[in-house]
């Protein structure tokens, strides 16, 4: 069913592709828009602004959250910070260089034309933020801030103190809930998106399911556009929040949509390391930690002295004697494989022996205890308050986590994916980060597509749908869903086995950490490949989940999603197996060189991988978009 | 110094128990035992609700999500305090170690006539995003701004409005006022956008609007200064104070006039 | 909020009349007839410009309405408060709530029902079977020597006090006087002024019960008039029995 992948990219220099674009695009006139349903499925950064957005131009939106409240989603955690071209600083940045930065970091694995589009939009991005209200860290002449983040040589960072992605998801929020009142976004909290309904080759509608009632209903749109997220719990413990997961990607990916990518992930360096064996999830702590810590482990292995009485000699710095040049500032992915290789070799720090040390003593010695408080204060505090000491007197311990997922279900240049009509915004798409995100950019291109992307591009294909509205939820595509999630959902109350699903999807995700993790090689993969499904065999077989399918039922929500993440689970390690090169977050053992550090290879790999469902227990089929460089030339990345 | 404190503890919890909102709901006791002091309170119920899962019971349900205080899903009555014992802590990041071996822990729904039990420890906290779609925002369409610097904000405005905004909408100050008001949830986003010079052109709209949508599903505030308290992000009862005087300026101001300086 | 507003006006009000009324009765320890003329004072308020006790029944009307603006603002947010409302079975651990602002709804019934008493007890006579209208000084002592009586006006004025302790805080945070200069004296004037409060009206009670304010049962005021009255018919004998 699929021809070769067209990415639609619009012709001529990047400059001006995505201006000379919104002009070729077609519009739908006022009095019509209102014809048109957009159905919204999260309310995260990319949804609420894009629900929000739509509905100030005038289309009928349907906004889908499993939360409460579409206050809730998971771009609420984001701590560091937005980044944007706006060159406030008069240190030499500008729209060419946020572009050229992230199509670099991206180790030259997205699209040119997307990213440039992105570096573009993020100036508009700021002023639409600071105008909705989001209180940007200032400067006392009463300006915007900006700070270097993640290794950048520019300050172009906005920043929120430590919450800025909740002061973006608020301002977002606040729009969406302007529009609800105005009347031209119906929302609809606990409602969680189960199946996509595809009719006449487009998607037409959702199938939800009432977390409250248990209800499963139709809902029929002109326009689907997900943005649901990313799907790092599929390794159980991730930075992600506990209901993030990948169902409403995965089940448009069942229903024709490609899921590209899946093997990019991001690890992040500084996370706190489990404490015990009930840990529910991981917490991030902002890297910006890393401009003032040391990064140690003891030489020795089973080193089991307290930090203070292990001498200076018996430590080992090793960012800092590896990469004379960043030392402890080397890039996410590049930080996380050396503490695993230190970890892995048994000289980890902790009770649990699953950290390393990140030590502030010379800082604290140099500048004093009230001046790092008035940089860290509020990370110190987070830190002790989960792990009960005091990072003033103790080295902290870090340990890397999954962070954020790079890949997702594939689009055009227009956020469309391969089924028509179905749009695909934010983490949930797998566009513009290649196989590696800088920091500070998934705000930056979450509220991209939601404010400025999708209402264009929307437009653009409803306007095609003109006089062709519908078909509404009469249609039998619709009933054939219902029933399909219907039968999906009544299997799990039936299920009365001897194991939770959590002990389930801790399981999955100890396989996909070992296996598919911060470095990978072609036997582990293989392994993964074959324990994933032996283990989602004993799954069916063996769950237990109790109460009824029609109440508030969490142990059914979660059966449901971990069914999900152990399909996406092989895909993911499928697609692993087959990029024989190292990129970006992708670190195959494989490819590397003498001095270990990755190999890309641009002969064979300068493409995304899409991949087509084949149907259950079929090998899925793997389509390329190649990527084409005009504009930068491709180079090997270096820290040293 | 140790960099342990794995010492495991043991707990009696009485937990509310409502099997829906028409239930009358009790509560049960379990006793917990065997739990790292470096568990959270959360993986506590979540160890509790795998085993009452293998036992064939149903588990307890309560919300959670980000499990780093920010997301403001969970929130908990426990042992009479909205949120726990540690001051400034959203129950998500409420750890064991605040607790010693043997003690009876009580935990209960937050409770306020606006949040309906929906099932054991979980409500129905929507009347707080009532209050947002009442005028909780600036009218800015995506599109219609003008440069971000074009409009200096005192750095002290800034930071005072930061500090309401950083309300996570949790509804603790509702649960923890002995009045069930929303003041200190309403005040807060009141003020982070009333503080702002971008937030001046509706100020007074917005906040009459927000005022009085709350006051249909709250309570009245008799400045008890509770919510202050359980607030996981220590927002201060100062915000109550100005936008109960915006509220009257709000109702006696001549709005024609409002573009003067 | 509107009625927040009239809680905390009508507080003020009330909170002016209350130290007013404290102050004014002061004059018990200048002694009777300066007692006495203290209360004609008052009736002679303003009469350069408008007729007698004219400015006193202005006052009069004013505290009667506050007083009834108070209660009704608080019996209606009370109101709403228990609707809003849901007990917890588990109970309540308080941390900033102290025991002044929890019984609000207490101590206010309890000082009106003292406002109501103390009138008709010392502006009506109901209550005092030697009532002698005019002589507040007398009538005071007459009441207070009374000892369920004074531990009566002992107790109400512990409760006003209460009231006031967390009343004249929170009137600043109704009406939104809210500054980081002045919060740190919000809560030292509401200490001061319940105490001051507190000290003036304990006083009289307690010092009748002690003796130290007494008139011996004997009304300056009436012994006043009667001489006077005896002076006129005096007087009035002398013109009646002129040849």
């Amino acid at each position: 069913m699929i021809g070769s992948l067209d990415a639609r990219l619009p012709d001529g220099p990047i400059e001006n592709a995505w201006t000379d674009h919104k002009f070729d695009l077609r519009l739908v006139n006022p009095n019509n828009k209102r014809r048109f349903t957009v159905i919204v499925v999260g309310t995260g950064l990319a949804g609420a602004s894009a629900a929000a957005s739509l509905g100030e131009l005038g289309y009928r939106v349907k906004a889908f959250t499993y939360h409460d409240s579409p206050r809730r989603a998971h771009s609420i955690a984001a701590q560091g910070g937005i980044n944007a071209a706006k060159n406030y600083k008069n240190d030499g940045d500008s729209v060419y260089r946020l572009f050229y930065d992230t199509i670099k970091g991206g180790d030259y694995r997205s699209r040119e034309a997307n990213v440039y589009r992105l570096a573009e939009t993020s100036l508009a991005i700021i002023d639409q933020c600071v105008a909705a209200g989001v209180p940007f860290a200032r400067e006392y002449g009463g300006l915007l801030d900006n700070r270097s983040f993640g290794g950048a040589q520019v300050s172009r960072t906005f920043y929120a103190r430590g919450q800025t992605g909740q002061q973006l998801l608020l301002g977002a929020y606040s729009a969406l809930m302007r529009q609800v009142a105005a009347g031209t976004v119906a929302l609809h909290t606990r409602a969680e998106m189960l199946d996509l309904v595809v009719a006449e080759d487009r998607a037409v509608g959702i199938a939800t399911r009432d977390l409250l009632t248990g209800e499963i209903s139709a809902h029929a749109g002109d326009a689907v556009i997900l943005a649901t997220g990313g799907y790092s719990n599929v390794y159980y413990l991730s930075t992600n929040a506990m209901m993030c997961n990948v169902t409403a990607a995965w089940r448009a990916h069942r229903r024709g949509a490609l899921f590209a990518n899946p093997c990019y992930t991001q690890i992040h360096p500084t996370c706190i390391p489990a404490g015990d064996d009930f840990q529910s999830k991981l917490t991030l702590m902002s890297e910006s930690l890393r401009n003032d810590g040391r990064i140690w482990v003891p030489r020795a292995l089973d080193d089991t002295r307290a930090p203070a009485d292990i001498p200076e000699a018996a430590r080992d710095y090793y960012l800092e004697e590896r990469y004379a040049a960043f030392g402890n500032l080397v890039p996410r992915d590049v930080a996380s494989r050396n503490a695993k290789t230190v970890v892995d070799a048994g000289r980890g720090v902790g009770p649990l022996r699953n950290g390393v040390y990140l030590d502030f003593s010379g800082v604290l010695e140099r500048d004093g205890a009230e001046v790092v408080r008035a940089k860290y204060g509020n990370l110190f505090d987070m830190y002790q308050r989960i792990t009960g000491e005091d990072p003033y007197r103790v080295p902290m311990r870090i340990y890397p986590a999954v962070h954020y997922t790079m890949g997702g279900l594939w689009v055009d240049y227009n956020l469309m994916s391969n089924v028509p009509g179905l749009f695909v915004a934010g983490e949930a798409n797998f566009s513009d980060h290649g196989a590696n995100r800088l920091g500070a950019s998934a705000l930056m291109q979450g509220l991209a597509d939601g404010y400025f992307i999708v209402p264009y591009t929307v437009g653009d294909y409803l306007a095609g749908r003109l006089g062709k509205e519908g078909p509404g939820t009469d249609h039998p595509a619709f009933a054939d869903t219902v029933s399909d999630v219907n039968e999906r959902t009544a299997r799990w109350p039936a299920a009365r086995g001897s194991r939770t699903v959590d002990w389930f999807h801790r399981e999955l995700g100890q396989i996909v950490w070992d296996h598919c993790g911060m470095s990978r090689n072609a036997a582990g993969l293989q392994k993964a490949l074959s324990e994933i499904p032996a283990l989602r065999q004993e799954f069916h077989a063996d769950v237990c989940v109790p109460g009824s399918a029609a109440t508030l039922n969490q142990s059914l929500e979660k059966a449901g999603r971990v069914d999900d993440f152990f399909e996406l689970a092989e895909l993911l390690a499928r697609d692993a197996l087959e990029r024989e090169e190292s990129c970006g977050g992708h670190f195959r053992e494989e490819h590397q060189d003498a001095e270990g550090e990755a190999r890309r290879d641009d002969e064979r790999f300068t493409h995304v991988a899409a991949w087509e469902w084949a149907g259950p227990g079929a090998e899925p089929i793997r389509h390329r978009e190649e990527l084409t460089f005009s504009a930068v030339t491709p180079t090997t990345r270096s820290y040293k | 110094m140790s960099t342990t404190n794995n010492g495991a503890l043991s707990v009696h919890l009485r937990v509310w128990r409502q099997d829906g909102p028409g239930d009358a709901g009790r509560f049960e006791t379990y006793d917990v035992g065997d739990i790292s002091s470096d568990a959270s309170f959360l993986e506590m119920l979540d160890v509790l609700n795998e085993r009452l899962t293998l036992e064939g019971r149903e588990p307890i349900t309560f919300e959670s999500d980000c499990r780093e205080g920010i997301c403001g899903t969970c929130g908990l009555m426990i042992n009479g305090r909205a949120h726990g014992p540690q001051k400034g802590t959203a129950t998500c990041q409420l750890h064991m170690r605040e607790f010693s071996d043997g003690d009876v822990i009580t935990v209960e729904p937050w409770r306020a006539g606006s949040f309906e039990v929906i099932r054991d420890l979980a409500v129905d906290r929507t009347d707080l995003d009532r209050i947002i779609a009442a005028g909780g925002y600036i009218s800015v369409n995506t599109g219609a701004a003008p440069d971000a610097n074009l409009v200096p904000v005192p750095k002290e405005a800034s930071e005072s409005a930061f500090d309401a905004a950083a309300c996570i909408g949790c509804g603790a100050c509702v649960a923890a006022c002995p009045n069930s008001a929303a003041q200190l949830f309403t005040a807060a986003k009141v003020q982070h956008l009333n503080l702002l010079p971008q937030g001046q052109p509706e100020r007074w709209a917005r906040t009459e609007a927000m005022v009085e949508t709350m006051e249909q599903f709250f309570g009245s505030c008799t400045n008890h200064g509770e919510c202050e308290e359980a607030c996981p992000k220590e927002i201060s009862i100062d915000f109550i104070a100005w936008t109960n005087r915006d509220y009257v300026r709000a109702k006696l101001k001549n709005r024609k006039l409002a573009g003067q300086v | 909020m509107g009625k927040k507003w009239v809680m905390a006006l009508t507080g003020l009000t009330l909170l002016g009349f209350v130290l007013v009324h404290m102050l004014g009765n002061l004059h018990l320890y200048d002694g009777p007839w300066e007692t006495h003329e203290y209360a004609e004072t008052l009736r002679d308020l303003g009469t350069e410009v408008i007729p007698r006790t004219w400015a006193l029944w202005a006052l009069r009307f004013g505290l009667i309405a506050a007083f009834a603006l108070h209660i009704h603002s608080a019996y209606s947010l009370t109101r709403m408060s228990r609707s809003a409302d849901r007990r917890y079975p588990g109970g309540r651990d308080y941390i900033a709530a102290n025991y002044a602002s929890r019984t609000m709804r207490w101590t206010g019934p309890l000082v009106g029902l003292f406002v109501v008493y103390h009138l008709a007890d010392l502006t009506w006579g109901h209550f005092n079977p030697d009532y002698i209208r005019g002589d507040p000084y007398h009538n005071v002592v007459a009441s207070l020597s009374n000892l369920p009586v004074a531990i009566w006006y002992i107790v109400a004025n512990v409760a006003l006090a209460v009231h006031i302790y967390h009343g004249a805080w929170s009137m600043f945070q109704s009406l939104g006087i809210n500054s980081p200069r002045w919060n740190p004296l919000r809560r030292r004037f509401a200490q001061a002024f319940a105490a001051v409060i507190l000290v003036g009206n304990l006083s009289f009670p307690i010092l009748v019960q002690a003796g130290v304010i007494d008139d011996g049962g004997r009304s300056v005021v009436r012994e006043h008039q009667e001489q006077l009255d005896g002076a006129v018919g005096e007087a009035l004998g002398t013109l009646g029995s002129a040849p």
